[in-house]
């Protein structure tokens, strides 16, 4: 069991890189030589994760959907709320960050924030735009790893974790997600985006977006790895999350910014509560027996209750 | 495809705005600055009262703001007994703004007069406009502006753990971010002050007058023409107290006058006319000047009776059709004397920035407009820029944006340009309308005046004039 998830994630490390950044391929990751051509890439690349009319620019707008969405959920479980950085105290875990870019306005309303991505140049575009703002350079930590070496380490101490525009690039979904749900705390959010897996969002995901208009570099999706909230769901249910809202979003190529939508077929949002009964998830036999206990324990105690067993 | 063009066309102009034009140096200072998430560079009425919205915006208590003064702090230990002769007409909109931050409270403590009418007439016939709103309500305040300034800077004490002010402080220089973000390029605008400190920050507000520097190292276009007039203004004593809640605009062939209530027995006159009839009425002795105001409230000489028989017909069918709205002209109170030392000229012109905003960089008041006086609009626009600027910097803060983003600074400029550029049009046009005799066009804004004084529903029009 543990040789196999090993292998796997090395696997899964490996992919990718490959779908996500097809680029990466072009030059070598090696530490020990820095030569100018690879410097030049790297200047590139940090341009674009930053660049709001780059390539990126769709990302960057996808923020005013999400990050309010994350804000008000989470808001909902804090009492008393600070003005001005109304998620101070909360910790949270962005799984493939890329640049920073959900990492930072995170950061900004006051919650500590540990940004992951297995691609090391990610990591550092994220850690220098960061470090010249004082304030987000103390709240947010990078790290350059994937979500499976943390786990150990990080088992049950994040309020919050986000895996935005992540699940589609994944290899083995259920891991991830399993892995997603070790670090909550019992009671803990968990927030995805990501792409439904529907003959639209080919069409329209995929074929168009990639293809056609260039909105997306091409490889970057590929349709058999879209998820469908259904499909989702029911992984997120069988690791102990249960799902509280799923919301669509689309995308108005022309404005470039995103509006809320009830139709999930293309990009959606999904929210997800770790339950607070923190058992192995398939011992709900083991719940449910635990609970008739408690109950005629309880009606024992009663003395009226008492009376009428013994009747 | 059509992203792809959409995608390019913005990033041109994106280039265009973040000024590649413009040279752009790489910051070699010291990366130790303070980093500041907004600086307002001038400290007048506009950029006070944005440093008050935004020290007490709920969102941005985390948030660290300075506002740089090239002047002295003005410290108003006791209201002196004469009224300065600079006053501003202020707006309802404009008050519900200064009292969000409670700035209004402070005014009312000190001093303030609310009027309630306003009639407008012309020199060259009997044509008249009165506006008023329903129930009498307060139509605006006639506010001195040191009264303004006063409230503004004691509601800035109260704040100074979120608001930095630097008095005597004047930046000469403003270096600006490299258009795509670099490796070792800092991202913030950075400032250096004439004493050589430096300062970095995250959005820097223009707010510092018409000839604004901010506007300029920013290169950005300003269309502007000078008038070929100057306003002269003075603290004037009635011949008698009355209940003094009316202003009074004429406008003579040389220029509006507009007498604005202060108190029961003072008023405020703001007279735009030649700069060279302008220089003689500050030169002459002040009975003459005395003379010169009230005739040109009273005096007819203007009036033609090919005009005078025109508009009389108009009124008789007015008068026809709505037996009940019937407009006989009033006559100003008249002046016995002017305050000693009180007359002061300046010129007037038109101004408008091309654009309001640039990354990291955005233009509010003077600094983006300037207008001519006669709708008393100048300073309500300047507060009507700080109400959506900080609108849209507060829910840019909530959701955890960085403050000198494009995406809302462009929604900013698109509100207040939609609503700056018709009242600045309306205003010249109104200017250039009424500064001539020449019979048809008296003819014309006679009769369309008098049309709008009848059409009932005028309230339409009361937000244009005084109100926001």
């Amino acid at each position: 069991m543990w040789f196999k998830s090993y292998r796997m994630t090395f696997s899964y490390l490996n992919r990718i890189k490959n779908f996500r950044y097809p680029w990466v391929k072009l030059y070598s990751t090696s530490q020990t030589t820095v030569d100018s051509a690879e410097v030049k890439t790297f200047v590139a690349l940090a341009h674009k994760w930053w660049d709001e009319q780059g390539v990126y620019g769709p990302l960057h707008s996808m923020n005013d959907l999400r990050v309010p969405f994350i804000r008000d959920h989470l808001l909902k479980t804090i009492p008393n709320h600070q003005p001005g950085k109304p998620l101070s105290g909360m910790k949270i875990l962005d799984v493939g960050c890329g640049g920073g870019l959900l990492t930072e306005p995170l950061g900004r309303l006051g919650a500590s924030v540990i940004g992951i991505d297995p691609v090391d140049e990610n990591i550092k575009t994220a850690q220098c735009h960061k470090s010249f703002d004082p304030v987000l350079d103390k709240r947010i930590e990078y790290r350059v790893c994937s979500l499976e070496e943390i786990v150990e380490e990080t088992a049950e101490t994040f309020d919050a974790v986000v895996a935005s525009e992540v699940v589609e690039h994944v290899i083995d979904i259920e891991t991830f997600l399993q892995c997603c749900c070790q670090v909550l705390k019992p009671g803990g959010s968990l927030f995805i985006t990501t792409i439904n897996k529907t003959q639209l969002s080919y069409a329209l995901g995929i074929v168009f977006s990639e293809q056609i208009a260039g909105i997306v570099p091409k490889g970057t999706h590929t349709w058999e790895k879209f998820v469908s909230p259904e499909t989702l769901e029911s992984i997120l249910e069988s690791n102990g999350l249960s799902v509280q809202t799923v919301v669509g979003m689309l995308y108005n190529p022309f404005s470039g910014y995103w509006h809320w939508s009830e139709n999930t077929s293309l990009n959606y949002v999904a929210h997800a509560v770790k339950s607070r009964v923190q058992e192995h998830p398939m011992s709900a036999e083991f719940v449910l027996k635990r609970e008739t206990e408690e109950l005629q324990a309880t009606a024992c105690t009663n003395p009226a209750v008492h009376e009428e067993l013994k009747k | 495809m059509a992203a792809r063009f959409v995608r390019r066309w913005d990033a041109v102009r994106a280039a265009a705005r973040s000024g590649l034009l413009v040279s752009c140096r790489r910051w070699s200072g010291a990366s130790t600055d303070t980093v500041y998430d907004v600086v307002v560079s001038g400290g007048g009425l506009v950029g006070a009262a944005m440093a008050c919205a935004l020290g007490y915006d709920i969102h941005f208590h985390d948030k660290k703001i300075l506002l740089l003064e090239a002047g002295p702090k003005k410290v108003l230990e006791k209201l002196s007994e004469t009224y300065s002769n600079r006053v501003s007409s202020i707006s309802p909109g404009s008050a519900t703004l200064l009292s969000s931050f409670g700035a209004w409270d402070h005014i009312c403590n000190m001093r303030y007069r609310a009027f309630r009418r306003m009639q407008v007439w012309d020199a060259c016939s009997e044509a008249l406009i009165m506006f008023d709103k329903d129930n009498l309500d307060d139509m605006g305040y006639i506010v001195e502006n040191d009264v303004i300034m006063h409230a503004l800077t004691k509601q800035l004490e109260a704040v100074s753990d979120r608001v930095t002010v630097l008095y005597r402080s004047k930046a000469i220089r403003y270096t600006w971010p490299c258009p795509f973000p670099m490796a070792d390029c800092s991202p913030w605008v950075h400032i250096t002050l004439g004493d050589g400190s430096t300062f970095q920050t995250k959005l820097l507000i223009g707010a510092d007058g018409h000839n604004s520097g901010v506007r300029q190292a920013a290169g950005i276009q300003n269309v502007s023409w000078n008038y070929d007039q100057s306003a002269v203004v003075a603290t004037l004593h009635l011949s008698e107290a009355t209940e003094n809640n009316v202003a009074w605009q004429r406008f003579l062939p040389s220029g509006p006058i507009a007498l604005l209530p202060l108190s029961d027995t003072l008023s405020s006159l703001v007279w735009s006319t030649s700069h060279e009839h302008a220089a003689e009425l500050v030169s002459m002795d002040e009975e003459q000047f005395v003379d010169a105001v009230n005739s040109a409230f009273w005096s007819d000489a203007d009036h033609t009776d090919f005009i005078d028989t025109a508009g009389a017909m108009l009124q008789y069918a007015v008068g026809l059709l709505k037996p009940t709205k019937v407009s006989a002209r009033q006559l100003p109170p008249s002046v016995a004397r002017v305050d000693a030392k009180s007359r002061v000229l300046f010129p007037l012109g038109l101004g408008h920035a091309a654009e309001y905003v640039r990354p990291r960089v955005a233009l509010i008041g003077d600094a983006a407009h300037r207008v001519h006086p006669l709708a008393g609009q100048g300073v309500n626009m300047g507060f009507g820029d700080i109400s959506s600027l900080a609108h849209h910097l507060s829910t840019a803060a909530f959701n955890g944006k960085d403050l000198g983003s494009m995406s809302h600074l462009t929604g900013y400029e698109t509100d207040r340009q939609r609503h700056n550029t018709a009242l600045l049009a309306a205003t010249d046009l109104l200017k250039r309308l009424y500064s001539t005799s020449a019979a048809p066009l008296v003819l014309l804004r006679t009769w369309g005046l008098q049309a709008t004084n009848a059409a009932s529903p005028l309230k339409w029009l009361t937000p244009v004039i005084p109100a926001l």
